[in-house]
């Protein structure tokens, strides 16, 4: 969480604060405790996922979000209207805003893009002293996962999350307990999620075409009746 | 004519207006965050669920009844088709106008036009709002053209009317649906009752119903304070149409539900299920209502049919935008006092432009509409109405 705060000039607190409890304008990260019933308590990590095919970029209406080549989904304030559809399609609960501003932006993990640009590792991974958040391709990650997964099956639920979720992510962990345990991202389904939007964008040019066309004709139709009928009512 | 007087409505009037300017100098100045209840597990609020998702339904009469009075033909549905194109202008121009309140950044609005982004739905209901806007804009000007005698304007627009209507119509059936689409993309937040492959087309659906439904309950308030005559005759032919797409509406909600397989959870009891009942049985009690020809030619049986269905598509909107959200969110929102003075204040002011416009424009057809003469003075509208 420091490694994050300092790799993003984001307010430090103080060492007595009582810790976040959620993502927002200034925990970019967050650790959150999780008291489980058999193995006590579980430390968890809330980020953003950075989804293969991003639900937020889909959904944002000026492109202010934007999914890089190496991952990271990135956000440009100067491109964005703030009309937060981006919070409703986030399956992971996510982005957060900074509501008490007059010109309020959407803030969130661009896992380090700037760091990623400088040739460096996001500043999570890079304060881990633990090795419990790496940074990598996503093939040699989910690798390194598996392997974890093999070797201490005692330890690890064979799951892991972002495999397969919201079409995939390339953020991904593995946990102790069942993900669905810790009562969150029970209720992300395993599709890429724009699809579900575009499967009816798609159609607009042929509702335009052939609705435009079946009211005209239908005009045209229902005028020319009307109009032969008031011509045979006149001549009988 | 115009009377300066102190009465109680003009007082409410003015704290209503009063109150509106010192929300939205706060509004601007404090940010969001200090007169809104939204936080990042309600990013969408009152603004949005009423003013925008419902505002844009409730303005839906304008091309439900440019489709049956101008394309299909039906003439005798003529009278109604003026003041629904008016009230939809209006209703469109309150809807940018609570976008202007609702966005965080809305100076950055032209972004929409200079970079879209064809994958996202919002950009599909942001191009047709604006688009229909105009539409509607030169669907009412001939009303402005008439009033000014501008007779060679007059005609000139009227040659684009067919194509006008046509245009507003697709629009509409765009962003109508697409409100529902927009909830496509959250299949794991809104609730099983309400997320369905299908939103778009109940949006749709339930769009011509609040459209119809609005149409007669203008058509009321205007007997009332405009001191019109009541179009009853038009009014129980619109009944039929109405029975015709609540009968749609029921059907497809019935055949989706099965689908689905989720009959279950209608009846389970729970938070949402109460809120689902209570939506789905207001389409239900009208249903009798436009079913019997007796109470469908009768002002006040017909005009409650359409005020139960106009508070069931709004409930409905507002049942998907908060009371499905909800659980998936986890955070329980009330708007503030603020966020409803704003949607009331909005809401105010277009009233008032409706009066002024009906005042001063031809909007209601003379002869079925102007009962300005003395003998209909102040015998208090609703009941006058014009029997078959």
């Amino acid at each position: 969480m420091h490694g994050c705060r300092h790799a993003n000039d984001l307010p430090i607190p103080a060492p007595d604060a009582t810790p976040p409890e959620e993502l927002d304008g200034d925990n970019f990260t967050a650790v959150l405790p999780h008291e489980d019933d058999d193995a006590g308590t579980v430390y968890f990590r809330r980020l953003c996922m950075h989804c293969a095919d991003p639900a937020c970029v889909s959904a944002c209406p000026v492109h202010a979000l934007a999914k890089r080549d190496d991952g990271a989904v990135v956000y440009d304030r100067d491109l964005c209207i703030g009309c937060r559809y981006c919070f409703v399609a986030c399956p992971f609960h996510v982005p957060t805003y900074t509501w008490t501003r007059t010109a309020p932006v959407v803030r969130k993990c661009f896992l380090c893009a700037h760091r990623l640009d400088a040739g460096q590792i996001p500043g999570c991974a890079a304060a881990c002293p633990t090795g419990a958040t790496v940074f990598g391709p996503r093939d040699v990650l989910l690798h390194l996962a598996r392997e974890q997964i093999a070797a201490h099956p005692d330890r690890y639920v064979d799951h892991i999350l972002g495999e397969h979720e919201a079409g995939g992510t390339d953020v991904l962990m593995i946990a102790s307990i069942p993900f669905a345990d810790l009562g969150i991202w029970t209720d992300v389904i395993e599709r890429p999620l724009p699809e579900l939007t575009w499967m009816v964008q798609e159609k607009i040019p042929y509702v335009i075409g052939t609705g435009g066309l079946l009211l005209g004709g239908l005009y045209w139709v229902i005028n020319r009746r009307m109009r032969l009928g008031r011509e045979g009512g006149e001549e009988s | 004519m115009i009377r300066r007087r102190i009465t109680v409505t003009r007082v409410i009037l003015a704290i209503i207006l009063l109150g509106g300017l010192v929300i939205t100098v706060r509004r601007f100045a404090l940010g969001l965050g200090a007169v809104t209840n939204l936080s990042d597990s309600t990013p969408w609020g009152l603004w949005v669920g009423f003013d925008v998702i419902s505002g844009v339904a409730l303005a839906s009469g304008g091309f439900t009844m440019a489709f049956l009075a101008h394309i299909s033909g039906d003439h005798q549905l003529r009278p109604l088709a003026r003041p629904a194109i008016l009230t939809a202008l209006i209703g469109y121009l309150l809807v940018v106008m609570s976008l202007i309140y609702d966005l965080g950044l809305p100076w950055h609005m032209l972004n929409v036009v200079l970079n879209p982004n064809i994958h996202s739905v919002m950009f599909e209901v942001a191009w047709c709002v604006m688009l229909y806007t105009m539409v509607l804009f030169l669907e009412f000007l001939p009303s402005v053209f008439e009033r000014f005698r501008a007779e060679r304007w007059r005609r000139w627009l009227h040659a684009a009317a067919v194509p006008l209507y046509v245009l507003g119509i697709v629009l509409s059936t765009l962003h109508q649906s697409s409100l529902g689409s927009l909830y496509l993309i959250a299949p794991g937040k809104l609730h099983p009752l309400w997320y369905t492959e299908m939103l778009p087309l109940m949006f749709f659906l339930s769009a011509l119903v609040i459209g119809m439904a609005m149409v007669m309950v203008e058509a009321s308030l205007s007997a009332r304070f405009l001191q019109h005559r009541l179009p009853m005759d038009a009014l129980a032919r619109l009944g039929q149409y109405l029975l015709f797409v609540v009968l749609l509406y029921v059907a497809f909600r019935v055949q989706d539900l099965t689908y689905r397989g989720v009959w279950d959870r209608v009846l389970d009891g729970s938070y949402e299920s109460t809120f689902f009942v209570v939506e789905n049985l207001l389409f239900l009690i009208a249903l009798p209502i436009l079913l019997h020809p007796g109470w469908r030619r009768r002002p006040a049986t017909l005009i409650s049919a359409g005020y139960l269905l106009v508070i069931a598509v709004v409930m409905h909107r507002l049942d998907v935008t908060f009371v499905g959200m909800r659980r998936a969110t986890g955070a329980a929102y009330v708007p503030t006092l603020e966020e409803f003075w704003i949607s009331l204040f909005l809401v105010t002011c277009g009233a008032l432009v409706f009066g002024l416009a009906a005042r001063t424009l031809p909007v209601f057809e003379r002869g079925d509409g102007h009962a300005h003469d003395d003998a209909h003075a102040d015998a208090g509208g609703a009941g006058r109405h014009r029997l078959a």
